[in-house]
């Protein structure tokens, strides 16, 4: 019996592949052919997306983009027919068959540590994950001292994947050292940043490796209780961890005794409700005890005085996914991907106006360039690109002039940008940087939490400020009134929403100065 | 304010008894209330409020803090179309000025005949398949107003 997968990821089902899913099984039904059918994750090529894949002696056979209608012309090519060892199936030769998944260069080049799972096996199955590497990880931390198992996080270089990049081992160091009734281990899933979906991807694609990661976070600082805050606009994601949830308990990986370890951890996903600031990590806590999200402030670290009051971990999905691969393999097998300070593998989400968007997971040090032409294949629209924007709303943007910056904390930080939670939108020659200025402050005046003037009426100002500049209204005196507006908002917000809504708007000031010397209609 | 009938009453406490021994219930039970009556009815918060031991103010801050929490009843249908970066870069401002022709309503409207609800939505995690739009929690990806009028017109045949 042939076994097929498609995707359940959104991305995937956003282009179709619930209709190709429903095609694959009624055709397979009609010719009395027998299948199983696995509803994966997405590789993360999202180009080819419905990517069919189907198991075959010499390694999965991918075909895509396939739509419902090209599924009848598929079975007919033999799709679904046994495939003699050593050959490509008798549909090799239709025109969606790609060949090897793993032979897929976009996919062939990638160093899959965090992702390695994704798009291979059933999310929702502890038997395949185990079958597939899983658990290996919590095992080895069973077996450990709890400050071993930190030691190996701080060991390995991890740093925090969702924007600020602190070193996750000195974090859970200071949530073990407390003294307390009780700690959290709560997980940013919020991926509020636009361009972004590595986050989503994990969840839909391997939510037991976020799990996983998250018990072991709670042995190692001894806390019982975990929260996966989920941002409300994943509901795909929101049943897949609730499935996957499920399926940890059944299998005795979660609740009062894990593994027989005598150690509880019960986890928990809660909804956010559509507000980006609940992405900031104390806004996030508050949003979990049922509040406005307002952000603290700080001290206390959420480490010493978190949630409800208590010790908490607060990390983001990809760097509590990341470390059972850490624990499994060892701090240094990790360690020994990347460059400088930018330890291990970072999963880069393409987006935007690029032929071919996905995701790309491999050791920091790629030039933006690489990403842009050698991933991305260059511009959707076949125009020029002319800028991106790296790590989200708030990240800067860089010129054409600079992809050959490597993608690195330090790097980026060299040249003004910030690396945040890894996304990358490319814009091409269209774009008018002016109107993305203008909606830099827009966001942050609709997102605004709302405690600091500079941030809640200065984010409003910003927006008045670059409607006169884009009538051509005095262009002088305004942009330098929106440069000193930038600069109150750097100094005298408390978080980063206000603090660093002005990056866009100043880097699109310094380097395309043109647009906003020109005026609309 | 409307006062809520005997059936969102019902529903509402319902959601009460079920969530408010849970840590920090507030926001599970607005949920609750929302998927089940489709918005949170400025009736229910002195329920909640008395429930939870809490002032309406206090209820009422955080219902009106996030923009997911609706306080009049929707359309049918929620229509989101994204729009930030990654979707602007590839039109999506372009497709809501066609979504707000084609309903004849503003973002955050809801059209007369009571079918269509059109919101703003940051980014769906769908950026590598820009411009991303969601009806009624289904995610669709590098859509163009033809495409919209297609989804729309599955929902809303007559239209
Ligand atoms: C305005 C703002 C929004 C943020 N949004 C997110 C988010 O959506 N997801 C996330 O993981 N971190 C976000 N962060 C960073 C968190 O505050 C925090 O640093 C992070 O969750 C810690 O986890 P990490 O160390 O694993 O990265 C945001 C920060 C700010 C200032
Ligand atoms: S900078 Fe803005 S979002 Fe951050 S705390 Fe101040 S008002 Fe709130
Ligand atoms: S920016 Fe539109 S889906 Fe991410």
């Amino acid at each position: 019996m042939t076994t097929v997968y498609v995707p359940r990821d959104a991305g995937a089902l956003s282009l179709g592949a619930e209709a190709v899913a429903r095609a694959i099984a009624r055709g397979a039904d009609s010719r009395s052919q027998a299948l199983r059918m696995v509803r994966n994750g997405s590789r993360g090529l999202y180009f080819l997306e419905p990517l069919v894949e189907v198991d075959s002696p010499g390694g999965r056979e991918a075909y895509g983009p396939v739509s419902a209608a090209d599924v009848p012309g598929l079975l007919d090519a033999g799709l679904l027919e046994d495939r003699p060892a050593g050959t490509g199936g008798p549909a090799a030769k239709h025109p969606l068959a790609l060949g090897r998944t793993e032979d897929l260069p976009y996919l062939k080049s990638q160093q899959r540590l965090t992702f390695a799972r994704v798009g291979i096996t059933d999310p929702t199955s502890v038997e395949d994950y185990v079958a597939h590497g899983g658990y290996r990880g919590l095992e080895r931390a069973l077996s450990l001292d709890p400050a071993a198992i930190v030691q190996a996080v701080t060991d390995s270089g991890l740093r925090g994947r969702g924007g600020a990049a602190f070193p996750t081992g000195i974090k859970w160091k200071t949530v073990h050292d407390q003294a307390a009734d009780r700690k959290y281990v709560t997980c940013n899933a919020d991926e509020g940043d636009s361009g972004t979906f590595s986050d989503r991807m994990l969840m839909e694609g391997d939510p037991l490796v976020l799990i996983e990661g998250m018990t072991i976070a709670a042995v190692a600082v001894g806390a019982t209780q975990g929260y996966i805050y989920l941002r409300a606009e994943y509901p795909h994601a929101h049943r897949t961890l609730i499935e996957a949830i499920t399926a940890a308990y059944g299998a005795g990986y979660l609740g009062s005794s894990v593994r027989g370890s005598g150690k509880r951890f019960d986890l928990e996903v809660r909804l956010g409700a559509g507000a980006y600031i609940c992405g900031e990590e104390t806004s996030m806590l508050e949003s979990l005890e049922g509040r406005r999200g307002e952000v603290r402030v700080r001290p206390p670290l959420p480490a010493v005085k978190g949630l409800f009051g208590r010790p908490t971990i607060v990390n983001n999905v990809v760097s509590l996914s990341t470390v059972p691969v850490i624990l499994e393999r060892g701090a240094e097998f990790y360690r020994d991907f990347g460059m400088g300070k930018s330890r291990g593998t970072l999963p880069i989400q393409l987006g935007g106006n690029l032929r071919r968007g996905g995701l790309v997971e491999r050791a920091f040090g790629l030039t933006l360039t690489e990403l842009l032409y050698d991933y991305g294949g260059g511009s959707a629209s076949g125009r020029p690109l002319r800028a991106v924007q790296v790590g989200g709303p708030l990240g800067a943007y860089i010129p054409a002039s600079q992809f050959d910056t490597p993608v690195d904390y330090e790097a980026l930080s060299g040249i003004g940008a910030l690396l945040g939670h890894g996304g990358i939108v490319a814009f091409d020659d269209t774009v008018d940087m002016a109107r993305m200025a203008r909606y830099a402050m827009e966001f942050c005046a609709i997102e605004s939490c709302g405690k600091c003037t500079p941030c809640r009426i200065g984010s409003t100002r910003g927006v008045e400020i670059v409607d006169r500049i884009l009538k051509g209204i005095e262009p002088g005196a305004n942009i330098a009134l929106l440069e000193e507006l930038c600069e109150t908002m750097v100094q005298g917000s408390l978080c980063g929403l206000g603090g660093m809504a002005p990056f866009p708007v100043q880097s699109a000031l310094k380097h395309f100065p043109e647009d906003f010397r020109r005026a609309r209609q | 304010m409307e006062a809520l009938t005997a059936s969102q009453r019902e529903t509402v406490r319902r959601i009460l008894t079920r969530m408010r021994d849970r840590p920090g219930p507030l926001l599970e039970i607005l949920h609750g209330i929302q998927d089940h009556l489709g918005f949170v009815p400025g009736a229910a918060v002195p329920l909640i409020a008395a429930e939870l031991n809490l002032s309406r103010a206090e209820v009422h801050g955080v219902v009106t803090f996030y923009h997911h929490f609706r306080h009049t009843p929707p359309g049918r249908h929620i229509v989101q179309i994204c729009r930030a970066e990654s979707c602007q870069s590839m039109g999506a401002e372009g497709l809501a000025e066609h979504a707000m022709r084609r309903l004849g309503v503003e973002f955050q409207e809801t059209t007369a005949d009571g079918a269509f609800s059109l919101h703003p939505v940051y980014c769906l995690g769908n950026c590598a398949c820009s411009p991303a739009v969601m009806i009624d929690g289904e995610l669709y990806g590098r859509v163009t107003p033809a495409r919209l009028d297609e989804l729309l017109a599955q929902r809303e045949p007559s239209k």
